[in-house]
């Protein structure tokens, strides 16, 4: 084995980076959080004041509900993603006609900037004007208004999250599927198991990781996004769409309510990181198990 | 094994692919309407075709800048992330390194920010702290390359760290005996086993770089602008220029595409890979 100082070089320029553009910055967000603080305004003097955000923020209806849509958001939207993306990647395991111009097409939407699949949905969304309305009111007699449904909106948004990070989900599973052993799966039909045995007790614990990672950035991604969500909806109707991400974003720039901005992404951070080491510590602790 | 009637199967991704395409179809519909037709009721088809968007983005001058900086921040952002994921990801892997785990852990709550209040500490540092002279970090391209490893670079380690635990210890320490150096070792052997896991972040990356708007806005000004911060300049207070910023949002996907074509078959590459093992 190579000495351990081959290792720390080979990491240095990460932590290096990742120190100055992301944890320095941290600190800072920290520090303001202690404070009321409008940096735009006449005065911009930070004024200390304790935990006194915190203790806001515990009573603080709007940020709980903004909580709540955006729980709701995830597991909808992150869920749908990874089971839709995993059928995805198993079917294009297989050899079919015109497998590689169907995947290219598939993975299209990845490489749209989250503000144009905000804008492209809200043109095709919007009443009066949107294609989808247009004809789920001629076809179907439905109503559709974004603008004053909240389930309408809430569900637009949902769908536009799926149909923009499926492909994701698709594209890192498949790249875990291919690098898989062949053996024991021939040994698996030797031994013959079935379909579903197959999946959950060699498919799935294999690529554990790689789903595991998937699901973290997808996770994350959903937890603080803002772009589309800001193009599409604005965050309403009211605050149905309100996600964490977009609820920060509007306390910071209209609100300029820098200090508490700054309590609410702390907090945020602090619950993202939780649940993420839970859902770690728990997807990859069996498998460890196991191997020992 | 079933075998699938073939029809049904192309039937399956045909329709996959029209739900697929139909947004992005749609961008385009709106690129080649003029204004006043927006608002008229929808057709699914187009009839005949308005350019003027097309001229008018195409003539602008400020648009091909942006387009310039936009591919090279996004393809020095993916390579530099790409190549430091993969370095990290061999260390984590193949060393008995102290508190690696959470190291590794670590890097990933650098993408959990909520980026609102991020803004202002980045655009602080980059003008106040990491200069050198007159030189800052603000509005260049070096500093946007660097800023957007912090959401990057934890995902290329994550996206590619499965990939090197899979491969085989014995496979480097064979090479060791032989007596190849660590550089050899990680360039001839780890590296081109690595080429779909490689791949999928090297796209993913790219296309996570080209994308980012809330940054860019921020922390550029003129030199470094992005195609992506150009689109807003169409969203104005008395109204929106859709069929200017469709039509951006069009040219915004070529080069994406072209990326996406070129790094794709090295996934399919990938599919050999099992045999490497045997």
């Amino acid at each position: 084995m190579q000495s351990n100082k081959l290792g720390w070089i080979l990491l240095a320029p990460t932590l290096v980076i990742l120190f100055f553009f992301g944890v320095l910055p941290f600190l800072y967000v920290v520090f303001v959080s202690f404070h009321q603080w409008n940096p735009f305004a006449a005065s911009p003097e930070m004024i200390f004041n304790g935990a006194e955000n915190f203790r806001r923020i515990v009573f603080d209806s709007a940020f709980l509900n903004s909580l709540g849509v955006t729980v709701a958001f995830v597991i909808f939207a992150v869920l749908s993603e990874l089971v839709i993306g995993y059928l995805l990647a198993q079917a294009f395991m297989r050899e079919f006609p015109g497998k590689s111009i169907f995947r290219t097409i598939h993975t299209l939407p990845l490489i749209m900037a989250p503000i144009i699949v905000g804008s492209v949905w809200k043109l095709m969304t919007t009443p009066s004007i949107g294609i989808i309305p247009h004809y789920l009111d001629e076809w179907f007699g439905i109503t559709m208004n974004i603008g004053t449904s909240a389930p309408a909106a809430f569900l637009t948004i949902v769908i536009m999250d799926i149909w923009h990070w499926t492909p994701l989900v698709t594209l890192t599973l498949i790249a875990a599927l291919v690098s898989l052993p062949r053996d024991p799966f021939e040994q698996a039909q030797i031994d013959g198991a079935n379909k579903a045995q197959t999946f959950w007790h060699i498919t799935l614990p294999m690529i554990t990781p790689a789903l595991v990672a998937t699901v973290f950035i997808r996770l994350m991604d959903a937890l603080r996004t803002v772009d589309e969500v800001w193009m599409l909806t604005g965050g309403g109707p009211g605050s149905s769409t309100r996600f964490l991400g977009v609820h920060i974003f509007k306390e910071v720039f209209p609100k300029t309510n820098y200090g508490y901005g700054s309590t609410i992404s702390v907090i945020v951070l602090y619950l993202t990181i939780v649940v993420c080491w839970l859902l770690y510590v728990s997807m990859l602790a069996p498998r460890k198990n196991r191997k020992g | 094994m079933k075998k699938r009637n073939p029809l049904l199967t192309t039937l399956f991704w045909i329709l996959i692919s029209l739900l697929t395409l139909f947004p992005i179809y749609w961008l385009f519909v709106i690129s080649v309407k003029p204004a006043v037709q927006l608002f008229s009721t929808p057709d699914i088809l187009v009839s005949n075709p308005y350019w003027g968007n097309y001229v008018e983005v195409l003539g602008n001058r400020l648009i091909r800048s942006y387009m310039v900086n936009s591919l090279v921040i996004s393809t020095g952002n993916a390579v530099l992330c790409t190549v430091l994921g993969f370095f990290t990801c061999y260390a984590l892997s193949r060393f008995n390194l102290r508190a690696k785990e959470s190291i590794f852990f670590w890097t990933i709550t650098n993408r959990m920010a909520p980026p609102a209040v991020f803004l202002l500490p980045l655009f602080l540092l980059m003008t106040q702290v990491y200069r050198i002279g007159d030189f800052t970090l603000l509005d260049t391209r070096i500093g946007m390359i660097l800023v957007y490893c912090t959401f990057n670079l934890p995902f290329a380690i994550w996206t590619l760290r499965p990939t090197i635990d899979a491969i085989p210890r014995e496979l480097d320490e064979a090479a060791y005996v032989d007596g190849a150096s660590p550089w050899k070792v990680i360039t001839e052997i780890v590296f081109p086993l690595c080429r779909p896991g490689l791949a999928v972040t090297l796209i993913l990356t790219w296309v996570f770089a080209w994308n980012e708007y809330l940054l860019a806005a921020t922390l550029t000004n003129f030199d470094a602008r992005t195609l992506t911060t150009g689109l807003s300049e169409y969203v104005t207070t008395t109204g929106t220029e859709w069929g200017i910023m469709a039509t951006i949002s069009v040219f915004t996907l070529i080069p994406a595409l072209i990326v996406f074509g070129l790094v794709q078959k090295h996934i399919v590459a990938g599919l050999t890979f099992g045999a490497v093992k045997g």
